[in-house]
């Protein structure tokens, strides 16, 4: 046990230190640097799960930086004084996510960069990202979830942009950086506020604070905005299919990791620290209308796609609608305590695995394409089941899963948000099932386009570390899909519980008392 | 550039690392810290950099970025340092180590010795600041040229 207090800030903390050394360790080897990249990578993900195993059996975990002892009590006079980590079940979820998302990415790209495409610059920034949507998710602190939101936006737009020899990429990154400085910024200023109104910036105490005044209120929309602008949702979806299409597909799957971790930022801000001063039902309904129009606007859009690379971006960014529209039913559903509301927040957190997970697999197949061809041109492709047999297969299995057809775990998460968004409003849930409808259309079409038919071209196979990387995340897709009752229950139905009724246990175990 | 801007940049080039350097080391009695002094020596690079042409600075790029690296696995690892107690404990402030003096009750004129691992990271994000403020000057003038990526 004294080991495990201190895995929250470790799995933040070692991924940092992995990614300041990279650079060091390939001046001397580049076998080193792999060896290290594996060793840091297998310790984080190691950390976090330990993590999520001491949230899951024994409550909220803080960890107090700086102090005597990790546990010493952060409050002294009244007053909260130090940097804390408070890990909570949704935090430890998100935590579990980022590793998944991350362990796959690194895997990946083993086999997938090039020596002479820096790699290594490639393998230091990927290790960053991951030590930022780590922090973000399990920081107590809200100036620590706005540094971490900026190590992930820096280190997001710099994998983005880093292939300058191409001009696409450079683009991409630039749109990505504006989007993420203006959301940002949103998200600085409103800190501002909270901090000057009440002199703090810990997340527990601000709770307890809160008194909803017309600046909290200006402090929430802003947060709202911002956190919404970093997770790519409508409107402010624009720089998505950029940057989603136009990364290296080892750092895309990072990405949309790291917009759930800016959802996760969302989720705590709205369900812990104004909760008690905000009208639910109208935030709520607020959440669940955007997560609709996201759905709505980034399927019709994908219909459009010529490019798999930006067919699956929108893809991707009606997926975040799904989260939207459940948790926002969820919040809606707040007040009044309903059922529904609760099977609501699972199935929209739910979906957030199960969309890492989806996404991420269509995302590391669509590389192979991109590695295998030379181009992600839908008109230019076909006959890739030929040669690429695993990847199809995969791509396939990614396909039925976004779809939503059972028995895979798409199908588990959007059945509890079709059911509990149906209580709120049908016209919410028909808009759910519609854009599902609509996305099996637009990805089977992909599917056929890019890997049935006759064989037109030579396809360079994928290596053994892609196929291992799709080989992790189709796994566990296809267990939630077998047992989604085990995941509901043990893993999504504790971090759901987490937000719905557990801001108390969260400010009792940070302030004390 | 002019033999004139030159010779100024000559003399006054010492003096601004100087302070720069004054800043760092004094970051924990003073206004400033690691920051604001590396980028206050930073633009002693800048005035080099513009003074005497971009042209014959690209080969301290490299050496440069490994600096840079060098500063921020510093700091990282002496946030390790207090792992024994918790991450980022200033394990050396009244060691009687390296600035591990202890701060006398009351007023005092800033005793440099004290801090713990304060001043050290101080150091540390002085020289990453240095290193990576002075990277992008260089590629800032470099750019365009074989060598900007």
């Amino acid at each position: 046990m004294t080991f495990g207090v201190h895995a929250p800030i470790l799995a933040i903390a070692v991924p940092l230190l992995g990614a300041f050394a990279l650079p060091v360790f390939t001046k001397l080897h580049r076998s080193l640097r792999d060896i290290w990249a594996a060793a840091v990578g297998a310790f984080t993900c190691a950390m976090v799960i330990t993590v999520a195993v001491q949230v899951f059996t024994s409550g909220v975990q803080v960890y107090t930086l700086g102090a005597a002892s990790p546990t010493a009590s952060v409050v002294q006079g009244g007053f909260p004084i130090r940097i804390v980590l408070a890990v909570d079940g949704m935090s430890a979820f998100m935590g579990l996510i980022s590793a998944l998302v991350g362990l796959a990415s690194l895997v990946y790209s083993f086999g997938f960069l090039k020596e002479e495409q820096g790699k290594t610059l490639a393998m230091t920034l990927f290790f960053l990202l991951w030590a930022g949507m780590l922090g973000m998710e399990y920081t107590g602190d809200m100036f620590n979830f706005f540094v971490f939101l900026e190590v992930t936006s820096i280190a997001a737009c710099s994998l983005v942009g880093y292939r300058t020899w191409e001009s696409a990429p450079v683009e991409a990154a630039f749109k990505t950086m504006a989007m993420y400085t203006v959301g940002g910024l949103l998200v600085l200023l409103s800190i501002g506020i909270l901090y000057g109104e009440y002199g703090a910036l810990n997340i527990a105490y601000l709770s307890s604070k809160v008194v909803g005044s017309q600046l909290d209120k200006i402090a929430l929309g802003l947060l709202l905005g911002g956190l919404l602008m970093k997770a790519g949702a409508v409107p402010a979806h624009m720089w998505a299919p950029d940057a989603y299409g136009e990364a290296p597909a080892q750092a895309a799957i990072v990405l949309v990791a790291n917009t759930q971790a800016s959802l996760y930022g969302l989720w705590r801000v709205l369900f812990t620290l104004f909760v008690g001063v905000l009208s639910a039902p109208a935030v709520g309904w607020l959440v669940a209308s955007l997560g609709a129009l996201t759905i709505l606007v980034a399927v019709l859009a994908a219909v459009t796609q010529r490019d798999l690379g930006r067919l699956i971006a929108y893809g991707a960014v009606s997926q975040i609608g799904y989260m939207l529209l459940g948790v926002g039913v969820g919040l809606a559903a707040l007040s009044s305590r309903q059922d529904w509301g609760l099977v609501a927040m699972k199935g929209g957190i739910f979906h957030m695995l199960n969309d890492a997970a989806t996404v991420g697999l269509l995302m590391l197949a669509a590389g192979v394409v991109r590695r295998a061809t030379g181009t992600k041109d839908l008109a230019s492709l076909g006959g890739l089941g030929h040669d690429l047999k695993w990847t199809s297969g995969f791509f396939l299995l990614g396909v039925l899963a976004l779809a939503g057809i059972p028995p895979l775990n798409g199908f588990a998460s959007k059945f509890l948000i079709y059911e509990s968004s149906f209580r709120l409003s049908p016209i919410l849930a028909a808009i759910a099932v519609l854009g599902s409808i609509l996305l099996l259309a637009v990805f089977a079409r992909a599917f056929q386009g890019a890997f049935l038919g006759p064989r037109l071209r030579e396809a360079r196979p994928a290596s053994p570390a892609m196929l291992a990387a799709m080989g992790i995340l189709a796994a566990v897709i296809l267990a939630m899909g077998l047992a989604p009752g085990f995941f509901v229950e043990h893993l999504v139905g504790p971090a759901a519980e987490a937000l719905w009724r557990g801001r108390d246990l969260y400010l009792a175990a940070v302030l004390g008392g | 550039m002019t033999v004139v801007v030159r010779t100024v940049a000559r003399i006054i080039a010492p003096m601004i690392l100087a302070f720069g350097g004054y800043v760092i080391m004094h970051g924990h009695l003073t206004p400033g810290g690691g920051f604001q002094g590396g980028a206050v020596a930073a633009s002693a690079l800048a005035l080099l950099a513009i003074s005497f042409g971009f042209g014959r600075w690209k080969g301290i790029k490299a050496p440069l970025s490994f600096l840079e690296d060098l500063g921020a696995l510093a700091f990282v690892a002496l946030g390790f340092l207090g792992i024994g107690y918790t991450f980022f404990r200033n394990v050396l402030a009244a060691s009687g180590g390296l600035f591990g003096a202890p701060v006398p009750p009351g007023p005092n004129p800033g005793l440099l010795e004290t801090g713990g691992t304060l001043p050290l990271m101080n150091w540390a994000v002085g020289l990453k600041v240095i290193a990576g403020l002075g990277s992008v000057v260089l590629l800032l003038g470099l750019f365009g040229g074989e060598d900007d990526r």
